[in-house]
């Protein structure tokens, strides 16, 4: 045993690494969420947590199961492909109340609505339907000729 | 406050069980959404947008975006046909309240909505030093904001400078592809409120999808291309003056 026989220092010493390494383990249990990993090198339950955030607007096939007659008129005329929260605005608290009657929507103002999207700019594609405010009949509302669900001159306004 | 080593003991065991409990999330699993199945990308058609600023205000709404940040964004380009490196692009306020009325000079107008690219090669998730951002496995860049320190190497990362630090959370905050809607089978906020349908959020896994059609009969361009990013956000109709 002459090999150790001056050795206990280095046993000692060897004895610290061991433990410190023991203690980098405990520590790095607790620290490391659990998921980490799970997919790559991140938190896989970040994915759960981000999916799990709250939706406001509802999407229009929730709005179309109560509001088919809407649906219906909508669907036949010009603006069959514009989302009913394109205008309305965002209603998942409207949709996905117990009861709906609650929590009403606001009519959007339809002046400020249409003109959004409406007024005429040399920016905007050709062939999308523009109109200069000031000179298409300026002061009587879009609705007076355009029916918001169903824009077309035809189809009827409020006259 | 003076601990004896009796409630020391007591207290080291109790806070490492907290903290563990802190650590492992509430994950909410979406029932019947499998990982696997999707690989989520955008169709953005330049011909169809007209700038009036939808899809920023539904994008504020839905992921409560801080004034004057944005997720999303709309641009418009105005560009002389001499010299199309030099385009005059402005963007108020992201385009939430539309663009000033343009009179007609003979030069080029367009519309260019920006977001996430949501990178299949992403330079953002390669820099972070803590594994705070990553692409999830159904194709989506993504930040854990709990585990995101806020160093803002991503921020810089970004070669389309879609990423900011959230002014109040201090953290690196970004588009998440409505990460919470398109697992429940909703589209995102942006495409939902768009009025032309300029913005079609895309399922390249989904054989299904109008998607390969359109990337087949189409000039389908991403931004950037020289930056090998593997972005998934497809731009029909691109002029070349767009940066």
């Amino acid at each position: 045993m002459s090999v150790f026989k001056d050795a206990g220092h280095l046993f000692r010493f060897a004895g610290l690494f061991v433990l410190a390494f023991l203690v980098f383990l405990v520590v790095r249990h607790y620290v490391v969420p659990k998921s980490f990993g799970q997919y790559g090198h991140y938190r896989g339950a970040a994915i759960g947590e981000i999916a799990a955030r709250p939706v406001k607007f509802a999407g229009h096939e929730t709005c179309e199961t109560c509001h088919s007659d809407v649906a219906d008129k909508k669907k036949i005329g010009k603006h069959a492909h514009v989302n009913c929260e394109a205008c309305h605005g965002a209603l998942a608290s409207h949709a996905n109340a117990d009861d709906p009657t609650a929590v009403m929507p606001v009519l959007p103002d339809p002046a400020v609505l249409c003109a959004r999207c409406h007024t005429a700019s040399a920016a905007k594609p050709k062939g999308f339907p523009q109109v200069d405010p000031a000179n298409h009949y300026p002061g009587s509302p879009c609705k007076t000729c355009h029916h918001p669900h169903n824009p077309g001159i035809d189809a009827g306004g409020a006259k | 406050m003076k601990i004896s080593r009796r409630q020391m003991l007591i207290l080291l065991p109790a806070a490492a069980v907290a903290w563990e409990s802190v650590m492992a999330g509430t994950p909410e699993d979406a029932p019947n959404y499998k990982l696997t199945d999707h690989w989520w990308g955008m169709l953005i058609d330049i011909s169809k947008c007209i700038g009036c600023g939808n899809c920023v205000r539904a994008c504020q709404t839905e992921n409560d975006v801080p004034d004057g940040f944005f997720r999303t964004w709309v641009e418009r380009y105005h560009v002389s046909d001499e010299d199309m490196t030099r385009p005059e692009v402005i963007s108020p306020d992201g385009g939430k309240e539309g663009f000033p009325v343009a009179s007609e000079d003979g030069r080029k107008y367009f519309f260019v909505p920006k977001l996430c690219n949501h990178c299949a090669d992403s330079p953002c998730t390669q820099v972070c030093p803590v594994g705070a951002t990553f692409i999830s496995p159904d194709g989506v860049v993504l930040v854990d904001q709990t585990y995101c320190l806020g160093c803002a190497y991503c921020v810089q990362a970004c070669p389309y400078g879609c990423r900011y630090i959230h002014p109040e959370k201090k953290v690196a905050d970004k588009c998440t592809l409505c990460y919470h809607r398109i697992t429940k089978g909703l589209t995102t906020a942006c495409c939902e409120a768009c009025p032309t349908g300029a913005r079609q959020l895309a399922d390249l896994k989904n054989p299904n999808d109008p998607i390969h059609e359109f990337l087949k009969t189409h000039s389908v361009q991403v931004l950037k291309p020289q930056m090998a990013t593997g972005a998934k956000a497809f731009y029909n109709d691109l002029d070349g003056s767009v940066r």
